[in-house]
């Protein structure tokens, strides 16, 4: 597909068949940008409707996982925080940023297929889809944080003046998540197997992840490959931003705005040839 | 004729599909791919259209008709830009809306005024375009009262009408519309029609694809004939309707069949069905009635011989396969019909009170001494809707179970009777 503006102002569509590799037009992501902005509202607002607690859900989760790694980690298998930060507010910490993000890249790999309807009906561009997927968990990760701005003053941390640069941390994590979830959505309209794949990935990654733990505790001969892992650094800027020091080597940093640089272009380019096809096998 | 006058540009568009392959396993994908490099081509193909062009000026209204698997649905995917032709190219001057089907998108969970707002994103109007129509929109839909009530307790009429009271008014130079007519009841469908008619005058050009015959002919200026992707007959809609309902073949055109050789028919040569026509309560040929609608089936056959003591039957199977309802002349007001050798049509006015849901049916010509003339059993396929008429008639349930629904009179007791005070 193809539009331009004739002088006139006359939009010209051709559809024809494509066999080039290009990039998805962000100026027709714009032109839809108001759809995109009602699926993020759709999906926000359904996700806690007709549930007797409602929003509380986005706090509840993390706190009850963060206590069961407490208990079970923290207190019984004597795994340690970061100096002057109580276990338990560590692991929370952590929790609202991984949620968040499995949420997102969960919700990316499957929004194709959960759009089936739209998709083999409607014309938009497609990349609309997976964008609208990965937005809404950021609303229960700013829940989330609001709790964790009041926990902190109680349990005797103190508030560093970088928190501020918290919401980027979740934007990054927002655009590993994308840039992961766009070839697994382009992938799950022919390959089902992505359904199985994709939480099987979320667990590991709960374990390669310094959620739970701090980084200190990977041997210093294994953390430059620990730190493939995009989202330990995108936890490490996290943890600096809201502790003020910096635990894990700067490289560590680095890897995740290059992973969703480069992985975000090259899934940009695939989910565009992809989506030629999809309502015809989807 | 300038090229600028076209609106639409369907220029040798053919549309390939690979049956047997796409979704499925990885496992199976990476067998297909190894295969793939050993031989080719894999798989079978199946051109759902060739070779098809077609060119709509500006304020044009054409109509496309043709049989279910003609191709009509893949040319409005194509034309929509859901899909990509394989070969060929189309070009569109002005902004494209398509009612493919309404409702796409409709959460549920929503009210439907977020679902205004929701599905008026998903067809491409822009959020304030929204806002302004809104009342209009509202007014049109006819559901003022329950606008904030989630969907999921509307009833079906009402989801479409809102439905389509969105789509209907989207502004687009260009309006693709696919069989949303067939859907609630007599008044709105008269209410759609005559929306989509002010549309049309309104110097927008207008793709209709039905199956509904007299909105096409009451609607379009000129159509097109598919048939096996093809375009088989261009012209204007009188023209082309009509040519449509006489193609030759044994196969079914929206409420008529012509039974020619080649259909599997019981019986011998003294006597042949030749046609069957299912007419719907305004006397037209349809395959889709509504809820309660009377009908008449009107069966054409040609008697070599005389014969004295001949019995039409008509048999209603559901799509289970089972025989739900059988009716025989001799068991109405005609009795034993003698045939005199030639040509005869013989009418049946029915009201066969049937449950939504799709039938078949069965034509016979037997004699009183059992013996079978001519037969042919699913001569003719068609579905009952959901909702009567007027409307005024809706089967509610999710499921149907069974398939007819006798006419019934209620009473109910005194209250006492059932609680007591």
């Amino acid at each position: 597909m193809a539009a331009s503006a004739t002088p006139e102002a006359e939009l010209v569509t051709v559809v024809e068949p494509e066999r080039r590799l290009t990039l998805p037009s962000l100026r027709e992501v714009w032109e839809y940008r108001d759809l995109l902005a009602m699926l993020v509202r759709r999906d926000v607002s359904v996700r806690y409707k007709q549930t007797a607690v409602g929003a509380l859900w986005a706090v509840l989760q993390p706190v009850a996982l963060a206590t069961v790694f407490s208990v079970f980690l923290g207190a019984l298998a004597d795994v340690p925080s970061r100096s002057g930060v109580p276990y338990a507010i560590y692991a929370y910490s952590g929790m609202i940023m991984w949620l968040a993000f499995s949420k997102a890249m969960q919700a990316c790999a499957d929004s194709t297929v959960a759009s089936a309807d739209l998709l083999s009906k409607v014309w938009f561009p497609r990349l609309v889809i997976p964008l609208a997927a990965v937005l809404p968990p950021l609303v229960d990760f700013a829940v989330g944080f609001a709790v964790l701005l009041v926990a902190l003053p109680i349990s005797g941390v103190g508030i560093e003046p970088t928190i501020v640069l918290v919401p980027l941390a979740a934007l990054l994590a927002t655009a590993v998540a994308l840039a992961g979830g766009l070839w697994f959505a382009a992938w799950h309209v022919r390959y089902r197997d992505v359904q199985h794949l994709v939480p099987f990935l979320l667990l590991v990654g709960l374990f390669v992840t310094p959620i739970v733990y701090p980084f200190s505790l990977v041997p210093e001969y294994a953390q430059a490959f620990y730190a493939l892992n995009p989202m330990v650094g995108v936890l490490e800027l996290y943890r600096w931003m809201l502790f003020g020091d910096l635990a894990a080597p700067w490289y560590a940093v680095l890897v995740p705005f290059v992973v969703s640089a480069v992985a975000l272009t090259g899934g940009a380019l695939y989910f565009r040839a992809a989506e030629r096809t999809f309502a015809d096998v989807i | 004729m300038a090229e600028r006058d076209l609106a639409i540009d369907v220029e040798n568009v053919a549309k390939r599909y690979r049956l047997g392959t796409g979704a499925g396993t990885l496992a199976e994908r990476l067998g297909d791919a190894l295969r793939l490099r050993l031989r080719r081509p894999p798989g079978e193909e199946f051109w759902a259209l060739r070779d098809v062009s077609m060119h709509v000026l500006r304020g044009e209204v054409v109509g496309v008709i043709g049989q279910n698997g003609a191709g009509k649905s893949t040319l409005l995917k194509l034309l929509s830009h859901i899909t990509l032709p394989t070969e060929g190219r189309i070009t569109l001057r002005g902004r494209v809306g398509s009612l493919l089907e309404v409702g796409t998108g409709f959460h549920p969970e929503l009210t439907g005024r977020e679902n205004v707002f929701l599905n008026g994103s998903i067809l491409g109007m822009r959020r304030h375009e929204i806002a302004e129509r809104f009342d209009e929109i509202v007014e049109f839909s006819g559901i003022e009262r329950f606008i904030d009530t989630p969907v999921k307790r509307y009833s079906s009429g009402m989801y479409v009408r809102l439905a389509f009271a969105v789509a209907a008014h989207l502004d687009p130079e260009i309006l693709l519309v696919d069989e949303v007519l067939a859907v609630g009841d007599i008044d709105f469908q008269r209410k759609c029609l005559g929306r989509l008619q002010s549309v049309a005058g309104g110097g927008r050009t207008v793709v209709f694809v039905s199956h509904n015959l007299s909105a096409v002919k009451q609607l379009c200026n000129r159509a097109y004939l598919l048939e096996s992707g093809r375009v088989i007959a261009e012209g204007s809609s009188d023209t082309v309707v009509a040519r449509y309902l006489q193609s030759a073949g044994a196969v079914q055109h929206a409420g008529v069949a012509t039974v020619g050789e080649g259909v599997e028919r019981l019986g011998g040569e003294d006597a042949r069905l030749l046609r069957v026509s299912l007419l719907d309560a305004a006397g037209d040929p349809s395959d889709r009635l509504h809820l309660g609608e009377r009908f008449t089936v009107a069966v054409e056959l040609d008697v070599r011989r005389e014969f004295p003591d001949t019995v039409v039957e008509l048999g209603f199977t559901a799509a289970d396969g089972m025989r739900v309802a059988s009716a025989f002349t001799s068991d109405g007001g005609a009795g034993v019909l003698a045939l005199a050798p030639g040509r005869h049509e013989i009418r049946a006015a029915v009201d066969a009170a049937l449950l939504p849901g799709e039938f078949t049916l069965d034509v016979g010509l037997h004699r009183l001494t059992g013996a079978t003339l001519d037969m042919v059993n699913g001569v003719l396929a068609f579905t009952v809707l959901r909702s009567s008429q007027d409307g005024g008639d809706v089967y509610p349930w999710g499921q149907v179970r069974g398939s007819v629904r006798p006419r019934t009179v209620w009473t109910v007791g005194e209250p006492s009777a059932v609680v007591p005070e």
